[in-house]
């Protein structure tokens, strides 16, 4: 699925901030990516959302080489990987129901097709009576609950979520990551950024941990 | 309602009215420049094998024997195929724009004057030396000379007229890409999403590019409106002028089509620079 192959990033003319990162992502695999502030956690999230090209190195996504491939082509790729940003970025002029419909929209779904389904899956979330609130009325954790709606409605085949439980409470919390479980039980491949410790030790999986721009991998991947 | 909040940005307030005022200026210049051609063509049309024999009052010499005098010479002239006399109400008529009708009154001395249609090359200065001999006072007056420099003016403000509209589109175009480009700055962080969330480009250029429609609709067609308004109250009140020398706000279906179709050639003009602009900036961005 991800390939990452002796890749550094720098940003403009400055130092590199990652450093000969050499790591896989197997179809259907489990990640946490954790790492202390500045540590470079965003930048490697950057690279796999596709929002940065590296600045050496080979990346391979979906079967294909990501530095050399055109942009025009870029699109295709994002559609198949969903992202919960840590700061949400939803659109604040859009309701709840249009920013999760966002990317089915963007892929060329008709509303009457897709309207449903985004309802359905907000009122998993806990939503069902904020559908048409816009983002500046919602809460930190009901503005990530969309966030994470909106990253999983069109079924990506990479999920990347950057804290996704740090503004929801615990029960809220447990529930999103069985729903990230059970994405990935369907063959959806994860990377979790977090900075908890605690539920990197409750779910088990293998750790990308990040220090000075450099990568360990622990666990099986 | 659009991913992208555009009806917010400062280009929705201020946009349609710059287009308006676009629009009307580029079709009132327009309309210059379209008379000024008419006019040239239609003074070139006038003039061409015409001349004129203007017999001065001379005191104690009668006008009528003398102008008859000068039309049968002129009739004897090899290659001129008319010569008629004008009534002293013809002729008040052509002056009547210049002095007013109620100065002429029939104590004043007017010069009398012969139509002359010639069908090939005259020699004026053998005509003209060949008519004063005979008949006191008679000279050709041929209006090439100066209708050529009349002409030559014309053309400047014509040509001018033209500049007028091109310098309006221009400055239309440099004003959508301004706003294009203040609402790409505006809303850059939503663009990286919908970029990242996997949008195309032409996805979001088709964003702006029907907001800039919108906005170019609300200002060209007032504007051109507005302008056709007092394109008709001009018209109206140079036809009361009776003033012939005036280039007419005529301008035939060919001309008012040009006319009604600048609005709307300003409106796609926007709008494909909204999509080209952003189109073109989209381009830098990963």
């Amino acid at each position: 699925m991800v390939r990452f192959q002796n890749v550094g990033m720098r940003y403009g003319l400055g130092p590199e901030v990652l450093r000969d990162l050499n790591f896989r992502l197997a179809p259907g695999s489990f990640h946490f990516l954790t790492g202390t502030s500045g540590a470079g956690k965003s930048s490697l999230l950057k690279l796999l959302y596709l929002a940065k090209r590296p600045s050496r190195g080979l990346i391979t996504m979906f079967d294909r080489d990501i530095a050399t491939t055109p942009r025009g082509a870029l699109p295709a790729f994002r559609r198949r990987i969903g992202v919960v940003f840590q700061d949400f970025r939803l659109l604040d002029h859009l309701s709840a129901l249009d920013n999760v419909a966002l990317p089915l929209r963007i892929a060329g779904a008709k509303p009457r097709q897709t309207d449903q389904h985004v309802r359905e899956l907000l009122a998993w979330v806990g939503l069902a009576d904020r559908m048409n609130a816009t983002p500046p009325t919602l809460s930190g954790g009901e503005k990530q609950r969309v966030a994470i709606a909106r990253a999983i409605i069109a079924r990506p085949q990479l999920l990347l979520a950057d804290e996704p439980t740090g503004n929801v409470d615990p029960a809220m919390g447990r529930r999103l990551m069985h729903l990230f479980l059970e994405l990935n039980k369907i063959g959806t491949t994860l990377v979790i950024a977090t900075h908890d410790e605690q539920m990197i030790g409750e779910f088990r999986r293998p750790v990308l941990r990040i220090a000075d721009g450099e990568l360990h991998v622990e666990g099986d991947s | 309602m659009t991913d992208l909040a555009l009806s917010r940005d400062a280009s929705g307030r201020f946009m349609p009215w710059v287009i308006a005022v676009m629009v009307f200026l580029a079709m009132l210049a327009l309309a210059g420049a379209m008379a000024m051609h008419q006019a040239v063509a239609g003074w070139q049309r006038g003039i061409e094998g015409r001349l004129t024999v203007q017999i001065a009052d001379v005191t104690g010499q009668a006008m009528a024997p003398r102008m008859a005098a000068a039309v049968r010479e002129l009739r004897t002239v090899p290659g001129i195929v008319r010569a008629e006399p004008l009534s002293r109400s013809a002729v008040e008529a052509l002056l009547a724009p210049w002095i007013g009708r109620e100065n002429l009154g029939a104590e004043l001395p007017l010069p009398g004057l012969i139509d002359v249609e010639a069908s090939g090359g005259i020699d004026l200065k053998a005509l003209n030396a060949r008519l004063a001999a005979t008949v006191p006072g008679a000279t050709v007056d041929d209006p090439k000379p100066w209708l050529e420099r009349l002409v030559r003016l014309a053309r400047i403000v014509e040509g001018l007229g033209i500049g007028i509209v091109a310098g309006i589109g221009l400055a239309t175009i440099a004003m959508v890409i301004f706003a294009t480009r203040a609402g790409l700055a505006a809303h850059r962080d939503a663009i990286e999403v919908l970029h990242l969330i996997g949008a195309r480009d032409a996805y979001i250029a088709s964003q702006f590019q029907w907001q800039t429609l919108r906005l170019a609709l609300w200002g060209g067609l007032p504007g051109g409106l507005f302008a056709a308004l007092t394109l008709g109250l001009l018209g109206f009140l140079g036809a009361g002028l009776e003033a012939g020398i005036l280039p007419a706000l005529a301008f035939g279906p060919a001309g008012w089509g040009m006319l009604a179709g600048l609005p709307f050639i300003a409106i796609v003009v926007a709008t494909v620079t909204a999509r080209l602009a952003v189109m073109g900036a989209l381009r830098e961005m990963l």
